[in-house]
């Protein structure tokens, strides 16, 4: 039994009943990230004695007879959530000595759950990416090659679950930050439901479309997550109380997917996409229709335009969230000649291109003269993708897709030319700007090993759907079973 | 269409950042392509499509009464900023100090 590669599942049941003690379990990841991390970069902090202190209290709660789906798991956390006394650097250097004095709410409901956290990981600066590139802190390589991307921009958080560096991973999605950094490591991937897990203490990117989710070995694990983590939160306004995942429902499913229907957009199947990517997910279609889901195709006709419209939203939301990092009350401040100087010395040397970028554009999007041409037409635009989403749901109870056009590509393919880069979440976008819900599962490898992901899309708080249809595909297939050529040398 | 360096510069100002001449002019041609790949959103009649403002079906909700509890440290307020004196964030003059 190799510790490090069993699920959240099968981890309890081992603590539970005692074959291994949660600072043993928590030991042996420890030893495999100071083994694998100076090669793959997922780790930004590795908290060894916090981490075993966790343990130590866990095992404690354990003996005493305690017995709960997450006490005494090792798990890490993305970098854009807050950590308490543990440095929170948001991949960006502007953050780079930052120490929260509180947890962010889905980190701090998995502490009280017993979690252990081995550290933090890796991202795009802000979560703003698709490659991992542009974490100030360099980036994140791919398990299953380490000369291309694991995607982005919670590259580091499925780059550690593919590597078997932690049980699970915390992650956050705005356009596609769990799902296609997950379909580029072969692991799965939960974007929750906009409002489904509470936002405080998540480093703010866009606010109307970020959310909270896991990267896991599988869905049963994801649906253990969501259910650590969901739920109403006082401090976040947008946080949504719903009927809470049911862990036993998804455990007693069968294999029959009769009477589920599923439907196959159109849009999503485009000229240029890898046709490895098209096969594997064409195949996956049909394999849900052997265990008699019924196939209809259906048309989402506003997909082309989830690119455009989020990349004037997204980056309008960015530009004022990001207004905060003013050299003031935290991070860096490099000392300008005036106060307004100081702010732009600051907000210059601090960001990295793509951030600059996205506030040049979202600022831009927000002027005087350009807010109704933009930012206002974006808007409506949106409500047009979202009612693409309504009219399908009236006539399929899921939505098949790829993740992502290709595989992972090689490292600095697409950093000089911004559009190719955003092409990579074409498929995911759509789904973020309707605020509902979408799983990444493994479906397959390319000609050269690499894995495809499923996309598996349900209506808003539609999260028990998706992962019990995703829960049933991995039952009857193993390609979330396979691991990656990296070892420790 | 194409940025011109001025309104690079003026946007940047806008955005409180400074950028290098390398900076300006790769914004310039980076920014112009992204705006028009956006033109696209111009050609649609969403005339009486009303903007999405949230995707959540939730209403505003009055909160409850203020209640008095245990928040934020002096202490730990300041434990990230730059410069302190231990009581007070330190920052340069907001108003010129020109005689």
């Amino acid at each position: 039994m190799t510790l490090t590669a069993l699920t959240i599942r099968e981890a309890r049941e081992q603590l539970r009943r005692r074959h291994v003690s949660s600072v043993e379990l928590t030991r042996a990841f420890l030893e495999r990230i100071h083994a694998l991390n100076s090669r793959l970069n997922a780790y930004l902090t590795i908290t060894d004695d916090e981490a075993l202190a966790m343990a130590r209290q866990a095992d404690a709660r354990i003996q005493q007879g305690e017995d709960t789906p997450l006490l005494g798991v090792p798990i890490a956390i993305k970098d854009v959530l807050s950590t308490h006394g543990t440095r929170t650097t948001a991949g960006s250097n502007i953050l780079a000595n930052y120490v929260p004095t509180w947890d962010a709410t889905a980190v701090a409901r998995l502490r009280a759950m017993g979690a252990v956290f081995l550290g933090k990981l890796n991202c795009d600066e802000f979560a703003m990416g698709s490659s991992n590139e542009n974490s100030a802190f360099g980036p994140v390589r791919n398990p299953w090659d380490e000369t291309r991307v694991p995607g982005g921009s919670s590259g580091g958080s499925a780059a550690a679950v593919a590597a078997d560096l932690c049980c699970a991973a915390l992650g956050t999605d705005t356009g596609g930050s769990i799902r296609q950094p997950a379909a580029l490591c072969g692991v799965t991937g939960l974007k929750n439901s906009y409002g489904r897990v509470s936002r405080y203490g998540l480093i703010a990117f866009a606010s109307s479309l970020d959310t909270v989710g896991a990267l896991t070995k599988d869905a049963y694990d994801a649906a253990i997550m969501l259910h650590a983590m969901e739920g109403r939160d006082p401090c976040d306004s947008t946080s949504v109380e719903t009927t809470p995942i049911d862990l036993t429902q998804l455990d007693s499913r069968t294999t029959s997917l009769v009477g589920l229907r599923v439907g196959v957009p159109k849009e999503y199947f485009i000229d240029g996409m890898q046709p490895d990517v098209e096969r594997a997910v064409r195949a996956a279609i049909a394999h849900l229709e052997a265990l008699g889901a019924e196939i209809r195709e259906i048309s989402l006709p506003r997909t082309q335009l989830g690119l455009p419209v989020y990349y004037i939203i997204a980056p309008a939301e960015a530009s004022a969230n990001l207004a905060r990092f003013d050299g003031v009350k935290y991070g860096l401040r490099v000392q300008g000649t005036d106060l307004i100087d100081t702010y732009r010395q600051t907000r210059g040397a601090g960001f990295g291109p793509e951030v600059k970028r996205r506030i040049m554009l979202g600022t831009y999007a927000l002027s005087a003269g350009y807010y109704d041409a933009y930012y206002i037409r974006a808007q409506k635009v949106r409500t047009l993708i979202k009612r693409d989403f309504e009219q399908a749901f009236e006539q399929v109870d899921v939505i098949a897709a790829p993740v992502s056009p290709t595989t992972a590509f090689p490292l600095g393919a697409k950093v000089d030319d911004p559009l190719q880069m955003y092409l990579a979440d074409v498929f995911t976008l759509p789904v973020s700007l309707a605020g509902i819900c979408g799983i990444s599962v493994p479906c397959g490898f390319d000609a050269d090993g690499l894995p495809i992901g499923l996309q598996i899309v349900g209506p808003a708080f539609a999260e028990q759907r998706v992962l019990e249809v995703a829960h049933v595909y991995q039952r009857t297939t193993d390609f979330h079973l396979k691991k990656p050529p990296v070892h420790p040398s | 269409m194409t940025l011109s360096i001025e309104e690079v510069e003026r946007i940047a100002l806008l955005a409180r950042l400074s950028l290098s001449e390398d900076e300006k002019a790769r914004y310039a041609r980076q920014l112009s392509a992204i705006l028009d790949y956006a033109a696209q959103l111009a050609e649609l009649d969403v005339e009486d499509i009303p903007p999405t403002a949230t995707v959540l079906s939730i209403h505003s909700v009055m909160r409850e009464g203020d209640e008095v509890r245990e928040g934020l440290s002096r202490a730990d307020a300041l434990r990230n900023a730059p410069a302190t004196d231990g009581a007070s964030f330190i920052v340069q003059a907001t108003f010129g100090d020109e005689e």
